[in-house]
């Protein structure tokens, strides 16, 4: 089996099996108490913290971690537009953000706040003159932008959108789920979102980073644990192991970026000369590493994805007929690109040239026998 | 009010999910002629956006998308060769 969604998740990286197993030995008592066992989480704990911190360009005491990228980003979203309520209670996202910021953002505005969504091109890239006239408004309390699309892989103009909000002095939330551990975070946020399942950790780790001086409220109850940010006891096992994992993966990281990109490449450039009537989406340079979207004409997303399984290929779908809401996602929606037949690739590290090689020789059979059923000559 | 012209074909895709309503206007297209306007009902979410990607892949011209008073839209197209 080829998995080739790390996307939804990257497998767990070996360094973190082997730190989680170890940590569940040593790791396992309450970090906020005074006796050695506990002591001992505690300093894995801030040790991990550290090394989290400097992969992410972020100060220790600025970082907290969640059970999850997605808690991360409704505490996030959500604290700091508590923190700013009497600047306003205005709410600025990209139409493509990954559903967790759409969420909270639709629970601030159930709340009596507003909320405007920008717009993006046919690449997905952020409308960027709208972005910087949307966060002049007054009002504004905080904006949201991913550093590249979950489903597309198109990077967004974080560091120019990053200045347009200083200029306004409106906090930036990033949202780095997909490229952190990958690629270096640009500058410029007050609020860093991650989660550690994406850079190979283990599933129950998110990364939640406020910037010194960034006015923060948590709207939960708050207890003594991660700064007063997140509540509840942490997982002292999963985050070393998380650590170890984005250690892993940043020392790989160039060397990995560059072969993976080029399978992307490889990919992007093959698949319409193999494929009648197929859109490549996204932007084919400036892009994360890893990911690529196309969508083939006349065919059903579902069986599309049932027949690469069978084949031997884990993919998944931006296609409506695989979703559970029955709508297409809102990512092809925002950039007017096809959404049926849609297919998502994206390679883990250590993905190999011969996988891929595979995946372009029984796509083009698969689809033809798709649209021949289909009465699609 | 150029841009307004009546359908010469109504093609009823209403309760087929994508791609039928695109696979049915791929096929239908061309029984029309040229710079005639074709109309695509269609209630599936997914043709609201499919619908005007095909037209702009295949070189044809998406003219409008105007909401049906039973849910769904009739979404117009203009061929173009």
């Amino acid at each position: 089996m080829a998995y080739f969604d790390a996307a939804s998740t990257e497998p767990l990286h070996p360094q973190a099996r082997e730190a989680l197993l170890a940590a569940i030995d040593v790791g396992w008592a309450d970090p906020a108490r005074l006796y050695g066992q506990a002591r001992r989480a505690h300093l894995l704990l801030e040790q991990a913290r550290t090394e989290v911190a400097e992969a992410l360009g972020a100060r220790p005491d600025e970082v907290s971690f969640t059970s999850s990228g997605t808690q991360a980003v409704h505490l996030g979203v959500l604290g700091t537009i508590q923190g700013r309520r009497r600047v306003g209670r205005h709410l600025v996202t990209s139409a493509v953000e990954h559903s967790s910021v759409l969420h909270a953002a639709a629970l601030h505005e159930r709340d009596g706040g507003t909320v405007e969504t920008v717009g993006v091109d046919l690449m997905g890239r952020v409308d960027l003159a709208a972005f910087t006239e949307a966060v002049a408004r007054p009002d504004t309390a905080l904006a949201c932008l991913q550093t590249a699309n979950h489903e597309v892989g198109t990077l967004q103009p974080v560091a120019e959108a990053a200045a347009a909000c200083r200029r306004n002095g409106v906090p930036l939330l990033v949202d780095a789920a997909q490229t952190a551990g990958r690629m270096p975070v640009p500058p410029g946020w007050s609020v860093l979102t991650a989660s550690a399942h994406k850079w190979g950790g283990p599933p129950g780790v998110g990364v939640l980073a406020v910037r010194k001086g960034t006015r923060f409220r948590s709207f939960v109850p708050e207890d003594e644990r991660e700064r007063r940010r997140v509540p509840g006891f942490e997982n002292v096992p999963g985050i070393v192991a998380a650590a170890a994992a984005l250690r892993a993966m940043a020392a790989e990281a160039s060397r990995e970026r560059s072969r993976l990109s080029a399978l992307v490449d490889k990919i992007r450039e093959t698949v319409p000369k193999v494929v009648p009537d197929v859109e490549v989406i996204g932007d084919p340079v400036e892009r994360a590493p890893h990911i690529v979207t196309f969508s083939c004409l006349y065919v059903d997303g579902e069986a599309l994805l049932a027949e690469l399984d069978k084949a031997g290929f884990a993919v998944s779908s931006g296609s409506s007929c695989t979703a559970s809401t029955l709508r297409p996602s809102h990512v092809l929606e925002a950039m007017g690109v096809l959404t049926h037949g849609n297919v998502r690739v994206s390679l883990p590290r250590g993905a190999s040239a011969a996988e891929v090689d595979r995946f372009l020789a029984v796509l083009p059979e698969l689809v033809s026998r798709i649209r021949h059923d289909a009465g699609v000559s | 009010m150029t841009e307004a012209t009546q359908p010469a074909l109504t093609i009823d895709a209403l309760g087929k999910k994508c791609p039928i309503p695109i696979i049915m206007l791929a096929e239908q297209i061309n029984h029309i002629p040229l710079n005639a306007v074709v109309a695509v009902l269609a209630d599936d979410p997914a043709a609201f956006t499919d619908v005007p990607a095909w037209c702009r892949l295949k070189s044809h011209r998406h003219v409008g998308s105007y909401e049906l008073p039973q849910g769904g839209w009739a979404i117009h197209v203009r061929r173009n060769y």
